[in-house]
């Protein structure tokens, strides 16, 4: 990084010090150039394209010319007048702390179970991956099934299978959020475990043994050695946390389209961009937003995680 | 082939993603599947080039057959679609090439299809959705076509097809009614009567539940089947016209009329299935309960039957026309009946080429030969032409033509009729009013005409 800042802005004087010969220039300038066109091409070009057309409408017929540029309405009507937005909010971010403090710590206690090399660990380990092995849509599609409220096994086994005495587990606006976050979870733990458990597999067992000749319980021993072992593990941990359960969006639309108190933000975002009419500048609004709430928990974890070195 | 598809619409997925590229990325599945579903050659006459795919450029005669593209996108209807195809090749020597997306992406990318590289016929809709496109220039005009057929259909067929430029753009193919579809066995077990007046209904209905069935089964999972109820009770209280000019925005929401088809409504949720069981249920289980006899009655589409697989159970299916409310539009009995039809794409780059070929297509659709083809292996739909020939019709088809027949007014459905973006959120408005009818009706009906009027439409 310094040597091409180096590079590229050394004056003409200084070149003949320079330490890099004009192949080392050239072969970076390709392998640092060619990822960043790349990457701006691809990741900033349309970011930034998403923020101007949030200030537009424009139902994605004909060109430039048709898009008529409107201010922060696309805001001001999603604040006030688009009822799914404040719940849709709401839900995005249940979701995040369900998956955070709940499907990640059973995650990773999964994995401190399973590396006490218990009788049968691969078969529970291949039994608690196997859901992440499958996209979170054929899960919505299994989970379906399960929650159906006349025909699904769960009612059934339950007998609350008749008109009197459903329990319309997907169909419940109070209930069918929670539901959903099961069988997501269902998902999220097994990936959380194998992830962990890669890292448990890597810390230096004479830490365990130092710490268990000192006298420290079992407990202790994973908080106070084994966690702060782990730490490049839990950022990466936490990272995908948040970027799972943001980006989470299939399950709930191939259940009921996220309607009904199944809204996200992806939903929404989806909902005004595609379809038989679409509102590009009202849906980059709402991916706007959902950015700059991924925005804000990544770049706190990065700029921590680069502050204290390990 | 598939390959110049595919590039040829990365810019219009690029325009139309654009919004959301950065944040979430849709893959365009539509332009993937080409596939020459077209009928042996043996059958068409020998002396024209019938090897017509890789349309010849050099000889372009327009005497011959040619070819014609063709989007085929009614879910399980696509093998009835080729076999009347085979017989329009056999009468013509075109040879149609069919192209099948998955039915729920080519709707849900539809703007994107129209603008890019379309075929140059596709299966649609009559309604609001057909000229909200029409309007925006990306469907072909086919007045010509319409000119000679016209004979074949009554005059609201043909208003479904106008555009609001007075040029008709849809070949009406076949429709199916809304309904009250019951078992003929349980009424006849237990002695109920078909009810005609709202008095009836609930006599019913009370009678229904008194024996242990559900009068009225209900799903709403699938979101639209709301719209359908809405539907009736409007156009039941309101009349046809006032529902046309609220689903144009030229009526409000917040008019007092709006809020008495609510109150309608309101009226006999009592006799629905429990609303939070229906919202969790699809509409196959809603018909699976009038199938095992655990509810009397569903107001649904006569489609509801392709989920009876049952032949025995289908035949001893039957409905009728959803009751009077003892209002004064208790004589036009305004229904639902929506229209499935064809469209010509405006910017199909092979139209120019293709336009005789899409035409003498359009027209063989429009005949009674090819609708009554298709009806064959579809017994829930009947067809919209004239002279199609309704001999091979089962019972539940001529019940169907019966209550088309007797309807003074015919709408298309809620989402058919009305902005695509307001019916998507009109969904979510009809399941916030299903959980909590007892709301604050004015503030309620204010937040959807307050919504309609963010759309800014025209």
């Amino acid at each position: 990084m310094a040597a091409s800042t180096n590079a590229a802005g050394a004056a003409k004087r200084r070149r003949r010090f320079s330490l890099l010969t004009r192949r080392d220039k050239i072969t970076l300038a390709v392998l640092i150039g060619v990822p960043a066109v790349i990457h701006v091409t691809l990741v900033w070009v349309p970011t930034i394209c998403s923020i101007l057309l949030s200030l537009t409408s424009w139902n994605g017929i004909g060109g430039l010319e048709n898009i008529k540029y409107v201010g922060l309405d696309n805001y001001v009507n999603m604040a006030t007048v688009y009822p799914p937005f404040w719940p849709a909010l709401q839900h995005n971010l249940i979701w995040l702390v369900v998956f955070l403090f709940i499907a990640t710590p059973i995650g990773i206690f999964m994995a401190v179970l399973l590396d006490k090399n218990i009788r049968g660990t691969r078969f529970y380990q291949s039994a608690l991956f196997m859901p992440f092995v499958l996209s979170l849509a054929i899960i919505g599609f299994i989970w379906q099934l399960m929650y159906s409220p006349n025909e699904g096994f769960i009612n059934t086994v339950l007998g609350r299978n008749t008109e009197s005495n459903l329990i319309s587990w997907l169909g419940d606006r109070n209930l069918n959020l929670w539901a959903v976050l099961v069988a997501a979870s269902w998902r999220h733990i097994g990936y959380i475990m194998v992830i962990y458990l890669a890292g448990l597999k890597g810390v230096d067992s004479a830490l365990r043994e130092a710490a268990i000749i000192d006298g420290a319980s079992e407990t202790q021993t994973f908080l106070r050695v084994i966690l702060p072992v782990l730490r490049p593990i839990n950022i990466v941990v936490i990272v995908i946390t948040i970027i799972e359960s943001l980006r989470a969006f299939d399950i709930v639309y191939v259940i009921n389209k996220g309607t009904n108190g199944l809204e996200l933000l992806s939903v929404l975002v989806t909902q005004n961009i595609l379809g038989q009419g679409s509102r590009i500048g009202f849906g980059s609004a709402i991916a706007v937003v959902l950015l700059l709430i991924s925005l804000g928990p990544i770049l706190l974890f990065l700029t921590r995680s680069y502050e204290e070195p390990a | 082939m598939a390959f110049t598809r595919a590039a040829l619409s990365r810019r219009t997925v690029l325009k139309g993603m654009a919004g959301a590229a950065g944040l979430l990325s849709v893959p365009n599945i539509i332009a993937a599947c080409t596939s020459g579903a077209s009928p042996t050659p043996s059958a068409a006459p020998t002396a024209a080039p019938t090897a017509a795919p890789s349309a010849a450029p050099s000889a372009a005669p327009t005497a011959a057959p040619g070819s014609v593209k063709f989007a085929a996108t009614w879910s399980g209807d696509t093998d009835a679609l080729k076999a009347v195809a085979e017989k329009f090749t056999a009468k013509t020597g075109i040879t149609v090439k069919f192209n099948t997306p998955d039915p729920q992406t080519f709707s849900d990318q539809i703007v994107s299809y129209l603008q890019g590289t379309p075929d140059d016929t596709l299966t649609w809709y009559a309604g609001y959705r057909m000229r909200y496109y029409a309007e925006q220039g990306l469907l072909h005009d086919i007045n010509d076509v319409w000119s000679t057929i016209e004979s074949n259909y009554s005059d609201a067929f043909k208003a479904a097809s106008t555009g609001n430029d007075g040029k008709q753009y849809l070949i009406p193919f076949y429709n199916y009614p809304w309904v009250v579809i019951y078992r003929k066995s349980v009424f006849a077990d237990k002695g109920y009567t078909i009810p005609t007046t709202l008095a009836s209904f609930k006599a019913l209905g009370d009678k229904m539940k008194a024996d242990g069935l559900v009068p009225l089964s209900f799903a709403d999972k699938d979101l639209w089947p709301a719209e359908g109820h809405f539907d009736i009770f409007n156009m039941r209280v309101n009349g046809y016209q006032y529902h046309v000019d609220l689903m144009a925005g030229k009526a409000k929401w917040t008019d007092p009329r709006t809020e008495a088809a609510f109150t309608a409504w309101k009226d006999l949720l009592p006799y629905y299935a429990g609303i939070t069981g229906a919202m969790g249920r699809t509409w196959q289980e809603g018909i699976n309960e009038v199938v095992n006899k655990t509810a009397g009655m569903y107001f649904f589409g006569t489609f509801a039957g392709t989920a009876v697989t049952d032949p025995v159970v289908h035949d001893d299916l039957d409905f009728f026309t959803f009751p009077t409310l003892g209002t004064a539009y208790d004589s036009e009995m305004a229904i639902d009946a929506p229209i499935n039809g064809f469209l010509m794409a405006a910017k199909s780059p092979t139209l120019a080429e293709d336009i005789d070929a899409a035409k003498a297509w359009l027209e063989y659709l429009a005949s009674g030969e090819g609708q009554t083809a298709f009806l064959a292996a579809n017994p829930n739909f009947v067809a919209c032409a004239k002279d199609a020939d309704t001999s091979g019709y089962v019972q539940f088809q001529k019940r169907m033509a019966e209550i088309i027949g007797s309807a003074g007014a015919i709408a298309q459905f809620l989402d058919r009729d009305t902005d695509p973006v307001f019916a998507t959120q009109m969904n979510s408005f009809l399941q916030t009013w299903l959980n909590d009818p007892e709301q604050d009706m004015t503030k309620f009906l204010k937040s959807i005409q307050d919504f309609w009027d963010s759309l800014g439409i025209a």
